[in-house]
């Protein structure tokens, strides 16, 4: 969380930094400028989720020798979702929070002509977006292990894209339902990658 | 002004067989040190000299590398509870603070100021109140100053009764007078009618317990509940009474004289430390918080602990003034590591509170196990000014933020990594630590950067239902 949030401070600076030098008064500028904002701060989070690996594995190879069978009490698989987990909640919370409490007091939502659907959407998509953080970290960690670098550059991707659909916003078809489906996918993926399978499924329910 | 250290004054002169800090403050720095390729030679060394300097590090010294090897794994596992010990109960103060200044309009009006910072920041120029800001920050920080030279000196001159009954004052005034104060504001709030009858009866329940709980025996979570209480109690006067600019100088200014109180070698902190350490006396029996009786309570091997406590306690003879409390104290400090903390009010300097809980909540125990190689952690100590000052800096955060959620959780977890951080260091360093200065400082920087960066930003994303 700590880490997601120093990232979001930094594209936060650059986006301040962008603003203040440029036109204010430029509506289109600005719109540009946010959006920039917006890729900027989607590639910080991916480079501190990276950063965030190498200091975890750091750990994990310190835990691991001192610890009396030679591994480490923690699996790399289990911080990968923990990493990913916390990433989410602290995006999740940050994107939601002033919504949430804004929903308590007074208002109507849409009054000057925006979607009326705009807190139940805003509950949708940060459900997507922390499960899809969770997701990421899962398959991210799991890249940087195995070295598979296109599966790295398919987070980062993936990440970009959900984060552009969220621009189309008050046009929900367009953006809520793809990005379900990226999560749904990420989620296959995530699961497979952690070793789950067709079998652990059926044994799971079996009990 | 907040120290964490790991104190063992019965064991300061050369036993060496009780490992039980080196288990706990290990933690993960044993990586760090592993992979620096310690041995425990080098720890034996620095052991060594630690405790020429008469800090509390005599529980470095190891007997055998193995059982080192063995205790740094278990510290591994234990050392991160550690941390979540202290997690929980930063946390919940936090919650309450901010709870209390969300919902009660009364500890963000502006009612004055206390007579510590007379300058008034309501000025015509921004000079003039930066400059009525530092005055105050100066006065409050030098009256900090005084307090805490003050109660050094009449620690060295054993004068416990007076020490005694100030914290016996201190800690009256906040049981009574402000819960009372608060409990009013809170009825105010909610709009419940209640007559002075049941309100005196309320007050002076809680008072009396928590008086008994704080100073002499209780339960282990009785006692830390209290604890948690009055320090949200004393965070919510500072919020309310401080204003703006001062507090936030305030707190920078307290987190640099903590690093210079507790490290420097004329420090007043690191003086109180190793003066009690020279007496093998525990320190005050005031604020300081203590995790030590879960573990003592919980796990079995504990219990020989208690037993050696025991022990050791029946081989005390204190003539000092100083009640049961501080006898017990003296135990309760094999191992813990006591971040103690002079809270500048009141400028108590704080033992281990739960160690007359922990020894009656122990010898409630049967005993198990007989085994003595893996003493657990005595749990972690942490004293109430850091308390006080992290809740102070997340409810401004929530009172005066314009980001407002999103700062007060910036700031929450900005704490709480500082926090992580400085038991890290502890586990390295062995020795009293101030566990102020990194907290603060990534509070504050994380404060202004949300507020003035991050905030207008996660604004205009979500106005445009955008997600990053």
């Amino acid at each position: 969380a700590f880490f997601w949030l120093v990232s979001l401070l930094l594209a936060s600076l650059i986006w301040f930094v962008s603003v203040r030098l440029s036109d204010r008064e430029d509506a289109k500028l600005q719109y540009g400028l946010l959006i920039f904002g917006a890729a900027v701060s989607v590639l910080l989070q991916e480079a501190f989720r990276f950063a965030y690996f190498k200091l975890l594995k750091k750990a994990d190879e310190g835990l691991a020798t001192i610890s009396e069978d030679g591994r480490s009490p923690i699996s790399l698989r289990q911080m990968a979702y923990v990493s990913g987990l916390s990433f989410g909640i602290i995006s999740g919370v940050f994107s939601v929070i002033n919504v949430l409490a804004d929903s308590i007091g007074p208002g109507i939502v849409g009054i000057h002509g925006d979607s009326p659907y705009y807190f139940i959407t805003s509950a949708f998509l940060t459900m997507a977006l922390v499960l899809l953080h969770t997701f990421w970290g899962v398959i991210f960690f799991d890249a940087c292990e195995r070295r598979r670098y296109w599966c790295l550059g398919l987070v980062v991707a993936s990440h970009l894209l959900t984060s552009g659909l969220t621009f189309l916003n008050p046009w929900y078809e367009a953006s809520l339902v793809p990005i379900f489906i990226i999560t749904l996918c990420t989620g296959l993926w995530a699961f497979f990658t952690a070793g789950g399978s067709f079998r652990n499924i059926l044994k799971c329910l079996s009990c | 002004m907040t120290e964490l250290s790991a104190h063992l004054p019965q064991f300061q002169h050369g036993q060496l067989t009780e490992n039980f800090p080196d288990n706990h403050l290990s933690n993960t720095n044993d990586n760090s040190e592993r992979r620096r390729h310690d041995n425990s030679e080098r720890r034996r060394n620095d052991n060594a000299e630690s405790e020429t300097n008469g800090q509390p590090q005599n529980n470095m010294q190891q007997v055998v590398e193995q059982d080192e090897e063995e205790d740094e794994e278990l510290t591994l596992k234990y050392g991160a509870k550690h941390v979540i010990m202290l997690f929980v109960p930063v946390t919940l103060c936090m919650v309450v603070v901010v709870a209390t200044i969300k919902s009660v309009s009364f500890y963000t009006r502006k009612d004055g100021q206390l007579i510590y910072t007379p300058f008034t920041e309501e000025t015509e120029t921004v000079g003039q109140r930066a400059l009525n800001s530092i005055l105050n920050a100066a006065i409050m920080i030098s009256v900090i100053i005084v307090m805490t030279i003050l109660l050094v000196v009449l620690y060295k001159y054993r004068c416990y009764k007076v020490i005694h009954g100030w914290l016996i004052i201190s800690s009256l005034l906040l049981l009574f007078f402000f819960s009372f104060i608060y409990l009013g504001e809170v009825f105010k709030t909610y709009n419940v009618a209640m007559d002075y009858i049941t309100v005196a009866l309320m007050i002076w329940n809680f008072g009396v317990v928590g008086m008994i709980c704080i100073h002499w025996k209780g339960p282990l979570r009785l006692q830390q509940a209290y604890l948690i209480m009055i320090s949200a109690l004393m965070a919510l006067v500072f919020i309310k009474y401080l204003p703006e600019w001062t507090a936030w100088l305030i707190l920078a200014v307290i987190s640099v004289y903590d690093l210079v109180a507790v490290l420097c070698p004329k420090g007043p902190l690191r003086m109180l430390v190793e003066t009690a350490q020279e007496r093998n006396e525990t320190l005050f029996p005031a604020l300081i918080y203590s995790s030590t009786m879960i573990w003592l309570v919980n796990m079995a091997e504990e219990d020989p602990e208690a037993q050696r406590k025991t022990s050791k306690n029946s081989t005390y003879d204190k003539q000092a003034p100083a009640n049961q409390t501080q006898n017990e104290g003296a135990e309760a400090d094999d191992g813990g590591f006591s971040q103690e903390w002079q809270q500048q009010r009141d400028n108590r300097i704080g033992p281990i509170e739960s160690t007359p809980e922990s020894r009656a909540a122990v010898q409630a125990l049967p005993s198990n196990s007989q085994t003595s190689e893996d003493p657990e952690e005595r749990g972690v100590k942490l004293g109430l000014g850091d308390f006080i000052f992290y809740s102070v800096l997340v409810g401004k955060a929530s009172a005066t933020a314009s980001g407002d959620w999103n700062t007060t959780l910036a700031c929450f977890v900005a704490i709480l990594i500082g926090l992580c951080l400085t038991l890290l260091l502890l586990a390295i360093f062995k020795k009293a630590l101030p566990a102020l200065p990194i907290s603060i400082t990534f509070g504050l920087v994380f404060y202004f950067a949300t507020d003035n960066l991050v905030q207008p930003f996660m604004d205009q994303l979500a106005f445009h239902q955008f997600y990053i």
